[in-house]
């Protein structure tokens, strides 16, 4: 392939297009050898880091499981089996941050669909300016969780003038409310997602075809009856995507709670990922436990991702 | 006869321009709720924090405190986390496009021994949060000796699976005539990357180059838990600083996180149909 003059004796004639050889020619085999060199080396960078940085820590991380970590720092930490993996997973400290984390994805997905959903529908038209709005609408992917979380914080700080004003009571402080601290974390984070998920449902809806959406207004449909029976079953891959990655987000949840309630009050937002956060100091052990358990329940999400990859992979043939 | 047409016309005509009207209302309407987070937070930065306490509250800095910019970004060290979060992003996307340009480009153009099952492992690391790894990546930065520091900060992220799944699918598009041309012209393969392939796929470049960008910029768990000073902090980690500030400081914190959305509007504006691709890139095929 290369230029590089090939030290194997194949200076014979180029082989003929004739009868398939037995043994594959020398120059064929140097030429292989040579390209798996050359994909190692392309591919080194990436296998060790993933080596180190993913792999590694997974394995590691049940392995970590097995031990209880000692009462004071310096104590060497104790073999103890699956015993830890049952006490922690079987706590009802697991099973309420579990519980929250739903929730919480319950909260923040299907909500946070359907009005991306909405304003993609909306910004889908064939309007003067209709470009200005669709940036307005995906505009909040130009913050971050932190961001996100340090406005709609300030702004529910219970001194500052704009939720009273709004017939909104601070009394108590809506983020130390055992009711609503969750709520709140979660309309923040649908905020701060919109715009991706207005930026997910306008390519979806581009792909819907215009034809398809012709035909159902010749054949009499309402706008109501084509958004219905035609977008939406069309939408459904996309749909699909936005709750598995949703999902798979929501899951990972951890600066909102960090900034905004600490996993309190009473521990109502004491998430997976702000749990595992928490136990990384004091208890390595239970943290290597939650993070196994956060690992199978996100694996769970991922492998109906890849059935979808697959899917749309064989679409395209 | 034409008199009918035009009547018949006519209302159909005003139906539609009310219609329009209605589009355009609800459009404006949506527009200000999702935006009107932003706003106020613009506005009260530039108010004095008495202001900001006050019933009804102002929609409108009538004189506007700029004192609270400077003093975000010199007391409250947002011009520092900018450039820790500038150099920490440089990076990490640098090192993911070519991490990615180099592993798509074996998975396209290359045939070698287990190419099926790398490809099987590169796809598995999309399945890891990296929230699973922490506990355990945490000992190994401190035991390399990157506590604290850029590397620590950004190695871990150096190469994805993501960004080599989408250039495999880049170049793959190519056409299959182009390698066997460029190799008769005498292109190595590493001529033909550089000077034929990654050009070509200029678009998923961009696309990952935006989308790696974006990531690394928010990062917020990560630099938590391995930086200890301000000589490392990010500009998300900075926030986390502001929002603990007092009621008399408030204004200051709003204008920290204005100060962390500028770069990215910025950025973003300038390649909006980048980052469209970027982050549909795995939703919709094309």
């Amino acid at each position: 392939m290369t230029v590089t003059v090939d030290p194997a004796p194949a200076a014979g004639p180029a082989p003929e297009p004739g009868p398939a050889p037995e043994a594959k020619p020398s120059w064929l085999r140097s030429r292989k050898a040579k390209e798996t060199g050359l994909a190692a080396l392309l591919l080194g960078p990436s296998l060790v880091i993933f080596g180190v940085f993913i792999f590694y820590p997974l394995v590691h991380n049940v392995y970590l499981g097995f031990f209880r970590s000692p009462p004071f720092p310096g104590l060497p930490k104790r073999y103890v089996g699956f015993d830890q993996y049952r006490d922690v997973l079987g706590s009802t400290e697991f099973f309420d941050s579990l519980r929250t984390t739903i929730v919480f994805a319950v909260m923040t997905v299907p909500v946070g669909i359907a009005l991306g959903l909405g304003l993609a529908v909306l910004a889908h038209q064939q309007l003067r300016g209709i470009a200005v709005y669709r940036t307005f609408f995906s505009s909040t992917v130009a913050t971050s969780v932190a961001v996100a979380a340090v406005i709609f914080g300030t702004l529910m700080n219970p001194q500052v003038g704009l939720l009273p004003w709004l017939g909104i009571s601070t009394v108590p402080p809506i983020l130390q409310n055992p009711t609503w601290a969750l709520p709140a974390v979660a309309i923040t984070t649908i905020w701060q997602t919109l715009g991706l998920t207005f930026i997910l449902m306008s390519a979806g809806l581009q792909g819907v075809p215009d034809e398809l959406l012709e035909a159902a207004r010749v054949d009499g449909a309402g706008a109501w009856s084509r958004f219905w029976h035609v977008t939406l079953p069309m939408l459904s891959p996309t749909i699909f995507f936005a709750v598995v990655i949703g999902s798979i987000f929501a899951f990972q949840t951890f600066g909102q709670i960090d900034l905004l309630t600490g996993g309190g009050p009473l521990k109502k937002t004491n998430v997976l990922t702000y749990f595992i956060y928490t136990e990384l100091g004091n208890d390595p052990g239970k943290a290597a436990v939650l993070a196994v358990a956060l690992f199978l329940l996100t694996l769970l999400l991922a492998l109906a991702q890849i059935r979808l990859l697959e899917r749309r992979v064989t679409y395209e043939r | 006869m034409s008199a009918e047409v035009a009547s018949a016309v006519a209302p159909g005509r005003g139906k539609r321009r009310l219609k329009k009207v209605g589009q355009y209302t609800l459009l404006t309407v949506l527009a200000a709720v999702v935006l009107f987070p932003i706003y106020i937070t613009v506005v009260d930065s530039l108010l004095r924090p008495e202001q900001i306490t006050t019933q009804p509250p102002k929609f409108f800095p009538t004189d506007p405190q700029w004192s609270s910019y400077q003093e975000a970004w010199n007391a409250g060290n947002m011009g520092l986390y900018l450039k820790n979060s500038f150099i920490v992003t440089a990076v990490i996307t640098i090192g993911q496009v070519v991490t990615a340009v180099l592993a798509g480009y074996a998975f396209a153009f290359l045939t070698f021994p287990f190419k099926r099952t790398l490809f099987v492992v590169f796809l598995a690391t999309l399945m890891v949060p990296f929230e699973v790894t922490i506990v355990t990546n945490v000992t190994t930065v401190a035991d390399l000796g990157w506590y604290n520091s850029y590397a620590g900060l950004a190695v871990p992220f150096l190469a994805t699976g993501f960004g080599a799944f989408l250039m495999r699918q880049a170049f793959l598009t190519l056409p299959n005539d182009l390698h066997d041309a460029a190799s008769l012209d005498g292109y190595g393969h590493w001529r033909f990357m550089t000077r034929v392939a990654v050009p070509l796929a200029r678009p998923a470049v961009a696309a990952l180059t935006v989308f790696a960008f974006l990531g690394a910029w928010n990062q917020y768990l990560w630099p938590l838990l391995v930086t200890r000073d301000d000589q490392y902090r990010t500009v998300q980690i900075g926030l986390k600083q502001l929002r603990g500030l007092s009621i008399q400081d408030i204004n200051v914190t709003f204008a920290g996180a204005i100060i962390a959305v500028v770069p990215l509007v910025i950025l973003l504006l300038a390649f909006q149909k980048q980052l469209v691709r970027g982050l549909t890139a795995g939703a919709v095929k094309g």
